[in-house]
């Protein structure tokens, strides 16, 4: 096998970080090449150089492609070399059709008019490759994220792809969706499509990988060669420098008898399809000191179910009660939530979590700005101190406090939307997807800090699609499907085959 | 992380240059600006041949510019929260014609019409906020309406007529000066004394501040730059104040401006309000997921804007002594560029009132300067245009090298 990337001592520099420092990284032609490391480790950094996102110049290294230096001025540059990047958070425009998606900035056009028949039908053809079937006429805001993801894809091989490089694109995906991703990787593979995959799942690396490379703070620490076998224990050796005995803490429940939140017949109607029910009649409780899993695929309603409990921030016609301590709960607004004791940290950091171009000290507290205020005069010393706590306490990766949160790395800004709701400080936390994106040494962290919290009398509701977490973390599950609770059990007697077949269950039910 | 750069004092001589530097790179906007005032200055005030900084001339200068100086701190809260308001002009012409009716046509004592006007005021500002806040209704739309209505309320309540003239007190606001208790000739020493009191206080205020941040650690700005800063803006208040004392003091306008810049830069930088109006032009969502009240922040913006522009509308009337159906045209865009020069972000959640002042006075001093030197209307929209344009692409390219 040929070489077909190179890339030598690459640096990096950010005002006050270097987010890379020599590295190197060395790619052979139609394998399927893992990147992996800590929460800014700087991987998608060293993917940006290499798609000329940062252009030559702003960094210092060389990339050889086949063996000749490239100079990348921008992303045009690299795209017409056939590497095609797909980036963390995806970037279709969402009230456009598939197959204007797929094409856009490379239409299909004779003389700048579109050729409408040709864009469809090649967009058929892509659509097939990736094994999604859907009309190239459906609007991408109609997608799951899954199909989105390979409407991606297809994007990227209507521009003749060479290397693909994937930033996490299973970190949103359900584990079907996921395991569809992978082997249309593999069917690549066979293809000739080189591909370089960065991912914080695992399982999935070992999985398809041959050959991995592992960062650490901003260097190459490892190349390790699949065919030798590899374990990810290993790998986390590499990623974190010390071996992980355990991926969950240890914890002794200590759930007490009071409950905590009760909600009972909770049902909610879509924003827009008034009649459709996104939640139908749902009941649960949480007590203090348990941690409370819901599991099911994405688009169950989970999310959906928590948003509007939290503030009625999501759908219309809500109707169920929800007691929180055994009285009615006032949960009209987020506000007033939040002073009945409720948190929501969402999955979706971007929009719904950080003020981006906000420094970490001024997001930390926003949740609970009067707790570092003097009156209405906000202590300035106070906020920074919390900021400064909560940035030790959950090893948020930054040059300080001051630093604005897009320039986080993706897991970072995860910390930080989770750091403002543990300031918050509320009895019931809901967790939705909290270790999307986040590495391996971190989740224990972040399952550490659960832990605490349920051990100081707190309930816990997590949402989370990664089964295997649930059943590391929590003391109860429910099971949700198509906005339906179709299942209960003590995780101690759970197991993922019985969370799928209650979900299989159900929607045989109901079809 | 692997290298952290460290920039705090300390350092050997050479770190330390190379930290000031950085932090002039980073800090390049708040600097610039007051520098391109400065510069701004000093080039009129040579092609001039010294008269742009004649006591006379600037205490002109500080009167035709007091009411946009006091619109564009209202429009600054508008614009962080990530919206616009168009009919700021209108609102002004039409509380000038409003008091002139109530005043001179129906003598209405002037108090009493003062707080009615900017109560009015008010209203208008929270009847558009309404629509904004409550109903998703872009701004730009509601103002662009209001700018319509208020310009044709104005016309039927003067019935196309000017009103005027107003009480010699009313007049007062904007051609009044402070009093002298001490009565030296030709020489206002109670204005020069407040000046001076006001530069120590601030001066205070901002070592103290930098005493208080060193202790937590979060100082970034080289001694040199503080020092730099602090000396100039003692020194420049001091000096203007002289230079008005030498004419007939602090004009009215002047305290009232002075109070509402301190109030609300203190609000916007330092009070949970301030945040919370930050928060949402950065990101609406995310602030109302954090329990912030965004609609009823973003309603109050307006209101406070409505406010603000009766206030200005009254200081204008008494200016010109008169209600014309014609007053406050495009000042509205006056306002604006001022927030935009003064470094505000059209996204929301960026700027300050201290840059959104600076950036008036930019646009005041070539005002008034041109005109000293006899340029035509004409080229005077041409330069302005292409300061507002130079001053945004200067900022938006300082973003994307960072
Ligand atoms: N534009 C920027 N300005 C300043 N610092 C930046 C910028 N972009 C990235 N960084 C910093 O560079 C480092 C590497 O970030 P990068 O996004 O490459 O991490 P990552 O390995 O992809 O992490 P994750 O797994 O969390 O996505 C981080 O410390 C981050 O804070
Ligand atoms: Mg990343």
């Amino acid at each position: 096998m040929a070489t077909i990337l190179e890339m030598r001592d690459i640096t990096k520099e950010f005002p006050g970080v270097k987010a890379l420092d020599r590295v190197n990284l060395s790619v052979e032609e139609g394998e399927i090449h893992a990147l992996v490391g800590e929460n800014g480790a700087g991987k998608s950094t060293l993917m940006k150089v290499l798609s000329g996102v940062y252009p030559h110049g702003s960094y210092d290294g060389e990339i050889l492609l086949d063996g000749t230096e490239m100079q990348f001025r921008g992303i045009r540059d690299s795209e017409a070399r056939g590497i095609i990047i797909i980036h963390q958070e995806l970037a279709l425009i969402p009230l456009l059709a598939v197959a204007e998606n797929i094409f856009l900035g490379n239409e299909r056009a004779h003389r700048g008019l579109i050729n409408w028949r040709e864009t469809e039908r090649r967009a058929a053809d892509l659509l097939a490759r990736v094994g999604l079937k859907e009309s190239p006429k459906t609007t991408v805001a109609d997608l799951g994220l899954g199909k989105q993801q390979l409407v991606e894809i297809a994007k990227a091989l209507s521009k003749d792809v060479r290397l693909l490089i994937l930033d996490e694109p299973t970190s949103s995906l359900n584990e079907q969706d996921s395991e569809k991703l992978l082997e249309l990787l593999t069917e690549f593979r066979k293809q000739g499509v080189t591909s370089i995959l960065i991912s914080h799942k695992l399982n999935e690396i070992s999985r398809v990988a041959d050959t991995i490379t592992v960062l650490r703070d901003g260097s190459t620490v490892a190349r390790l060669d699949c065919k030798d076998g590899i374990s990810e224990d290993d790998i986390i050796r590499d990623m974190v420098g010390r071996s992980l005995d355990d991926r969950y803490p240890e914890r002794e429940p200590k759930v007490s008898d009071e409950v905590a939140m009760e909600v009972s017949n909770w049902t909610v109607h879509h924003p827009i399809q008034t009649d459709r029910k996104v939640v139908d009649d749902v009941s649960f409780h949480v007590r203090r000191g348990e941690v409370l899993g819901i599991a099911g695929l994405m688009g169950a309603g989970r999310t959906e179910l928590a948003m509007s409990l939290f503030g009625r921030s999501y759908g219309r016609d809500i109707s169920g009660s929800a007691k929180i301590g055994g009285r009615e709960a006032d949960l009209s607004s987020v506000r007033s939530a939040i002073n009945a004791g409720l948190a929501y940290a969402t999955e979706d950091r971007k929009t719904y979590g950080l003020v981006l171009g906000d420094t970490i000290r001024r997001n930390v507290p926003l949740a609970k700005l009067d707790a570092i205020a003097d009156g209405l005069v906000v202590n300035r010393h106070r906020e920074g101190d919390v900021a400064e706590k909560y940035r030790d306490r959950l090893a948020i990766k930054s040059s300080s406090i001051e630093q604005e949160t897009i320039n986080l790395s993706g897991g970072n800004q995860q910390k930080v939307v989770l750091s403002k709701w543990l300031f918050a400080d509320p009895d019931i936390l809901i967790l939705d997807e909290p270790t999307r994106g986040i590495d391996v040494g971190a989740k224990f962290e972040i399952y550490t800090v659960i832990r605490d919290l349920a051990a100081s009398g707190k309930a816990i509701i997590v949402i989370s699609s990664e089964m295997p977490e649930l059943l590391g973390i929590t003391d109860r599950l429910y099971v949700m499907n198509e906005g339906r609770f179709v299942g209960e059990m003590p995780t101690a007697e759970a197991s993922q085959e019985k969370i799928m077949a209650r979900i299989i269950k159900s929607g045989n039910r109901a079809a | 992380m692997s290298n952290i750069v460290d920039s705090t004092a300390q350092a050997p001589a050479g770190q330390q240059a190379r930290a000031s530097l950085k932090f002039l790179k980073n800090h390049l906007r708040e600097y610039g600006i007051l520098f391109a005032l400065i510069a701004i200055m000093v080039f009129f005030q040579i092609a001039t041949g010294g008269i742009l900084l004649k006591p006379v001339n600037i205490t002109n200068l500080v009167l035709q510019n007091s009411y946009i100086v006091i619109m564009a701190i209202g429009m600054l809260l508008v614009i962080v929260a990530g919206h616009i308001d168009l009919s700021v002009g209108s609102v002004l012409g039409f509380i000038g014609a409003l008091a002139a009716v109530m005043i001179v046509n129906w003598g209405v004592p002037y108090l009493i019409a003062g707080i009615l006007c900017l109560i009015v005021g008010a209203m208008i500002g929270a009847a558009q906020g309404f629509w904004v806040a409550y109903f998703r209704i872009p701004s730009f739309i509601v103002t662009l309406a209001g700018m319509l209505v208020f310009k044709g309320l104005t016309l039927w309540l003067l019935a196309g007529q000017s009103v005027g003239p107003f009480p010699p007190q009313f007049q007062l606001i904007s051609s009044g000066f402070l009093p002298d208790p001490f009565g030296v000739d030709g020489f206002n020493l109670m204005s020069l004394l407040i000046g001076v009191g006001v530069a120590l206080a601030l001066a205070i205020f901002l070592v103290r501040g930098r005493a208080q941040a060193a202790k937590t650690g979060a100082v970034d700005e080289p001694f040199a730059f503080f020092a730099a800063k602090t000396a100039i803006i003692v020194i420049g208040i001091v000096w203007m104040s002289w230079l008005m004392a030498d004419f007939r003091g602090l004009p009215n306008v002047f305290i009232v401006m002075a109070l509402l810049i301190a109030i609300y830069s203190f609000v916007t930088s330092r009070t949970t309000i301030g945040r919370r109006i930050y928060a949402i032009g950065g990101n609406e969502k995310a602030a109302s997921l954090s329990g912030i009240n965004s609609k009823r922040l973003t309603f109050l913006t307006f209101a406070n804007m409505g406010m603000l522009a009766a206030l200005a509308g009254l200081v204008f009337a008494a200016r010109l002594n008169t209600a014309t159906p014609k007053a406050g045209a495009t000042f509205e865009l006056d306002v604006i560029a001022a927030v935009f020069i003064g470094g505000a972000s059209m996204a929301g959640g960026v700027g300050t009132v201290v840059g959104a002042v600076v950036g008036a006075f930019i646009m005041g001093v070539m005002n008034n300067g041109m005109s000293i030197l006899g340029i035509g209307i004409d080229y005077q929209q041409v330069i302005k245009g292409l300061v507002l344009l130079a001053a945004v692409i200067f900022d938006v390219m300082n973003k994307q090298k960072s």
